[in-house]
C-alpha cells in the first residue's frame, strides 16, 4: 500500500468523514461499535465510533451525538449528503461490540457490546443500507481503518492479527 | 452532582482518598514482590474520554488490564493495568518462572490467574483503606483480567458515565517499580472510576458539601 494521503482520526464517541487519498481510523474498539458508512463511487467515507445503543439513555440534555447509534448514524448520513453522497447509494461495513469481561453480574453493561451491534443494525434498516461486511461480538479489541479508494476495512487484534473485510 | 459541581477542593479530596488506598496497595504489591514498588497519585482531574485514553498510554497500547466493579455504598469501576512488559515481570516473580510471557499465545492457567489474584489483593487493600476512612461499605467483585488494547477496556468503564457526560473523574496511580531502567516509559495505572451518583456519598461521608 502507498500511503500518499492523511489519516483521519476518529475518537471515542466521536464521528468524521474521509475522502481519497485519505483513511479513516478510530482505535481500541472494546463493546463500541465502529460503523464505516461510504460511496463506492464518490470515494467519501465517514465513521462513527458509536458507545451506546439510545440516546434515551443519555440523561442530559446536550448530547453528544455521535456517542448513540440512533442518533449518530442519522448524523453521519446528514454529513455525508453534505460531501454530495445521496444517501441510497451508501454501504456500510460495521466491526466492535465485542464482550471484553466475561463475568456473572445482571447488569446490562455487561451485554453492551451486543446491544449496540443490535442497534447499529436497526438503523441501518430503518434507511436501508446494506451491511457489506462485518466482524463483531467475539471478546477482543480491534483498531480498524477504511481506505475509501479500495473500501476495504482493515482490522487489527492483538490475539488474532490483522483481516481485512 | 457532577461536572458543573465539582470544585478544585473536591478533586482535591479525592487525591487524598486516592493517596490512602495507593498507600496500602503499595505496601501489598512491595510485599508480594519483595521489591520496593512506588505508588502516588500525580493528579486528579475531570478528563475527555479521549484524554483517559491517552492517560492510559493510547488507545492502541496493549496491556494486561484487570477490571472489577465496586458495589456498596459507592459504586464504580476499578482498572488494574499493566503495559505487558511490567505484567510479566511480576508474574515472573510471583511465580518464579522466568519464561512466562502474556504475549506468546496461550496464557498459562496459572500466570493468568495470579494476575487476577495480584488484581485481587492490590484492589483489596486499595478499597479497605478507602473504606476505613470513608467509613463506607465497599466491596469489589471478582476481577476479570484481559490482554488487549487499553482502550478496548478502558471504555468498558466509561459505558456508566458516559450515560450523563462526556467526561469522567479519574483517580489515577501511577506504580513505579524501583531499578527498572526506563522508569518513564513502563509504568502501570490504577484507575478510579465512581460512577456519577457516588460522588455525592464520598463526599458527604467526608463531610465535605
Amino acid at each position: 500500500m502507498i500511503a500518499q494521503g492523511q489519516v483521519v482520526k476518529v475518537g471515542i464517541a466521536d464521528m468524521n468523514v474521509a475522502k481519497l487519498p485519505d483513511t479513516i481510523r478510530t482505535s481500541g474498539l472494546g463493546s463500541c461499535v465502529g460503523v464505516v458508512l461510504y460511496d463506492e463511487r464518490l470515494k467519501v467515507a465517514g465513521l462513527v465510533h458509536v458507545m451506546l445503543p439510545d440516546s434515551s439513555l443519555g440523561r442530559v440534555e446536550n448530547i453528544n451525538i455521535a456517542k448513540f447509534a440512533d442518533t449518530g448514524i442519522p448524523a453521519m448520513i446528514e454529513q455525508l449528503k453534505l460531501e454530495g453522497v445521496q444517501p441510497f447509494k451508501l454501504r456500510a461495513k460495521i466491526a466492535g461490540g465485542a464482550q471484553m469481561f466475561q463475568f456473572s453480574s445482571s447488569r446490562d453493561t455487561m451485554r453492551i457490546g451486543p446491544r449496540n451491534v443490535e442497534a447499529v443494525k436497526e438503523q441501518l434498516k430503518k434507511y436501508t443500507i446494506p451491511i457489506v461486511s462485518e466482524d463483531t461480538g467475539g471478546n477482543s479489541g480491534r483498531t480498524i481503518e477504511f481506505d475509501p479508494s479500495t473500501c476495504m476495512l482493515n482490522i487489527r487484534t492483538v490475539n488474532q492479527g490483522v483481516r481485512e473485510i | 452532582m457532577y461536572e458543573k459541581n465539582i470544585t478544585s477542593m473536591h478533586l482535591d479530596v479525592l487525591k487524598e482518598i486516592g493517596n490512602i488506598g495507593a498507600a496500602h496497595a503499595a505496601t501489598s504489591l512491595s510485599t508480594l514482590l519483595n521489591k520496593k514498588i512506588d505508588m502516588k497519585v500525580p493528579k486528579v482531574e475531570m478528563v475527555s474520554f479521549d484524554d483517559m485514553m491517552e492517560l492510559a498510554g493510547g488507545p492502541d497500547s496493549v496491556v494486561a488490564g484487570i477490571y472489577l466493579r465496586i458495589e456498596g455504598d459507592v459504586t464504580g469501576s476499578m482498572f488494574f493495568v499493566l503495559p505487558v512488559e511490567q505484567a510479566n515481570r511480576f508474574i515472573r516473580r510471583l511465580v518464579q518462572d522466568d519464561h512466562f510471557d502474556f504475549q506468546t499465545g496461550a496464557v498459562s492457567e496459572i500466570g493468568a490467574s495470579a494476575m487476577q489474584e495480584l488484581g485481587n489483593i492490590l484492589s483489596g487493600s486499595y478499597l479497605s483503606a478507602l473504606s476505613d476512612f470513608t467509613q463506607l461499605n465497599i466491596f469489589p467483585t471478582v476481577p476479570a483480567l484481559s490482554i488487549d488494547m487499553v482502550g478496548a477496556i478502558i471504555s468498558f468503564g466509561l459505558i456508566e458515565v458516559s450515560h450523563v457526560s462526556d467526561y469522567v473523574i479519574v483517580i489515577n496511580t501511577a506504580i513505579n517499580e524501583e531499578d527498572v531502567p526506563n522508569e518513564e516509559s513502563v509504568r502501570g495505572h490504577f484507575f478510579l472510576l465512581p460512577d456519577p451518583e457516588s460522588f455525592e456519598a464520598i463526599f458527604k461521608a467526608l463531610g465535605v458539601n
